[in-house]
């Protein structure tokens, strides 16, 4: 029955102001990046990594902003306790809020894709580097977004569930961001440094970037989100007993 | 009372009870209902009335005791016990961003109800509570009155053996108040029927039994007719039995 609730998520985006005012923040947010961070044009290069290079941290307060909702609001609302006393078990909740909210950066992502054809119109870009990226890119959004599910689960405030997901997102980042690499060297043996640098996003997400889909980086992507959505199924559950 | 003996336990409560942190907001109730009955859960507020039903509804683990719904303990076999029955929370929550037809099929979805019955599954509703007027309607913008109907609604669509309603007429008008007892007991008769209240009238106007609790604890479990058989009003009786808890 997650398909269920899956439909009653993903509709509910476009019933209310929220895709309208995401999809155009998304979209701004992603140009300004693009185009005046990331130097697209003084580059001169058939490619998207200036977009790409941003994700992981334009992710770090856009995905947390979708996810933050997903269980708190329902805890604020009461309606929770409509939706868990339904003949449909926690996991299946769990699966078709994360899948609605993972479709709905699916389709954020893919209104974007114009970006991708101007590059198509001004040269001669490698087309697997670019659907590499955008897969990767799609990966990671869902890994935000899973840890999001898990602490929206544990509150009923939203502004506390934004916070500790940025937080976290923002501490899997910084494990592979070098201004940070390099202080932890001062402190650990390169082995362990390289070891917190292999949990991080962007260490992951520049691998695929590049144009291999490695099936560890894949498998990283997919198991911190299956890590990440049982632990919201766990706090749930212990919502119920506490 | 031989009749009652006949008919099928649906609700039965053993011990139940539910502790958080220090505080012991059920301690240790025992109950059944049996089919046809209408129950009248009455109680202060803080009783324990709602943490009751939440641990009836899966909703909420107890820390003590058992309950089962049709046979089908509500920890050990929770999903098959949700099926059984058909539950208005406090205060009557629901998605205030969609309309009332989608809502109404949203929960015809999760309950899986078969694709060939839900054309009459939903017609049979909409006529019960009267909502054909408000089909279209987002439920934010709803009276309270229309917002309850709407709460009854999804409760019953699958036509469910038992109903576990946690005040279903709290805060509502004299007419509304009337139009939900009257729906009701209607419906009565096949059903077993669970419903929290304060207010003592409804108690006398629509429920066959009676179970008075107060500070986590029963203190009358009997018919409304039986408990003012001393002749004193049923007001005077839920005052004495509720003494301590006030």
């Amino acid at each position: 029955m997650w398909r269920a609730i899956f439909k009653r998520e993903f509709t509910s985006y476009f019933t209310t102001p929220i895709a309208l005012i995401f999809l155009t923040v998304f979209l701004i947010l992603n140009g300004f990046f693009t185009f005046k961070l990331g130097r697209f044009y003084e580059l001169g290069q058939a490619d998207l990594k200036p977009f790409f290079l941003w994700h992981p941290w334009l992710y770090l307060f856009i995905v947390p902003a979708v996810s933050m909702r997903l269980w708190a609001e329902e805890r604020k609302s009461g309606t929770i306790e409509l939706l868990l006393t339904l003949p449909v078990s926690l996991m299946e909740a769990m699966a078709g809020k994360f899948l609605a909210a993972w479709a709905f950066l699916g389709v954020a992502l893919l209104l974007t894709l114009p970006m991708a054809f101007t590059v198509g119109y001004l040269g001669r870009p490698d087309w697997g580097i670019i659907i590499a990226g955008y897969v990767g890119s799609f990966l990671m959004a869902g890994t935000y977004l899973a840890i999001g599910c898990a602490v929206s689960a544990a509150t009923k405030s939203q502004v506390i569930s934004f916070v500790i997901s940025t937080s976290i997102c923002l501490f899997l980042i910084l494990l592979g961001f070098e201004p940070v690499v390099n202080v932890l060297l001062d402190a650990f043996p390169q082995g362990v440094v390289d070891q917190l640098a292999n949990l991080s996003f962007p260490f992951h997400f520049d691998a695929v970037q590049r144009g291999v889909i490695d099936f560890r980086d894949v498998l990283y992507f997919l198991s911190v989100m299956v890590f990440a959505l049982v632990s919201g199924v766990v706090l749930l559950e212990r919502g119920k007993a506490d | 009372m031989t009749d009652t003996l006949q008919k099928k336990i649906l609700i039965e409560a053993r011990d139940l009870g539910r502790q958080f942190g220090s505080i012991k907001a059920v301690d240790g109730v025992s109950f059944t209902v049996r089919q046809g009955d209408v129950l009248g859960f009455l109680g202060p507020n803080g009783a324990g009335k709602s943490t009751t039903m939440k641990m009836l509804t899966s909703f909420l683990t107890p820390s003590q005791g058992k309950a089962f719904i049709n046979g089908f303990d509500v920890v050990e076999d929770s999903i098959q016990s949700r099926k059984q029955f058909g539950y208005l929370p406090e205060n009557a929550p629901l998605y205030e961003d969609m309309e009332v037809g989608d809502f109404l099929k949203f929960i015809m979805d999760v309950r899986g109800i078969a694709p060939e019955l839900r054309k009459a599954a939903f017609d049979r509703v909409v006529g019960l509570t009267k909502i054909e007027s408000i089909l279209k309607q987002r439920i934010e913008t709803l009276s309270k009155g229309y917002k309850r109907r709407v709460g009854l609604s999804q409760a019953i669509i699958h036509d469910p053996a038992i109903l576990i309603l946690d005040e279903p007429t709290d805060g509502l008008d004299p007419n509304q108040k009337h139009d939900v007892r009257e729906l009701l007991r209607s419906m009565a008769a096949e059903k077993c029927i669970i419903l929290s209240t304060h207010i003592l009238e409804e108690v006398e106007a629509v429920c066959s039994r009676v179970v008075v609790i107060t500070k986590g604890r029963i203190a009358a479990d009997s018919t409304p007719r039986e408990l003012c058989a001393a002749g004193q009003t049923l007001e005077s009786v839920f005052r004495d039995l509720t003494k301590e808890g006030r």
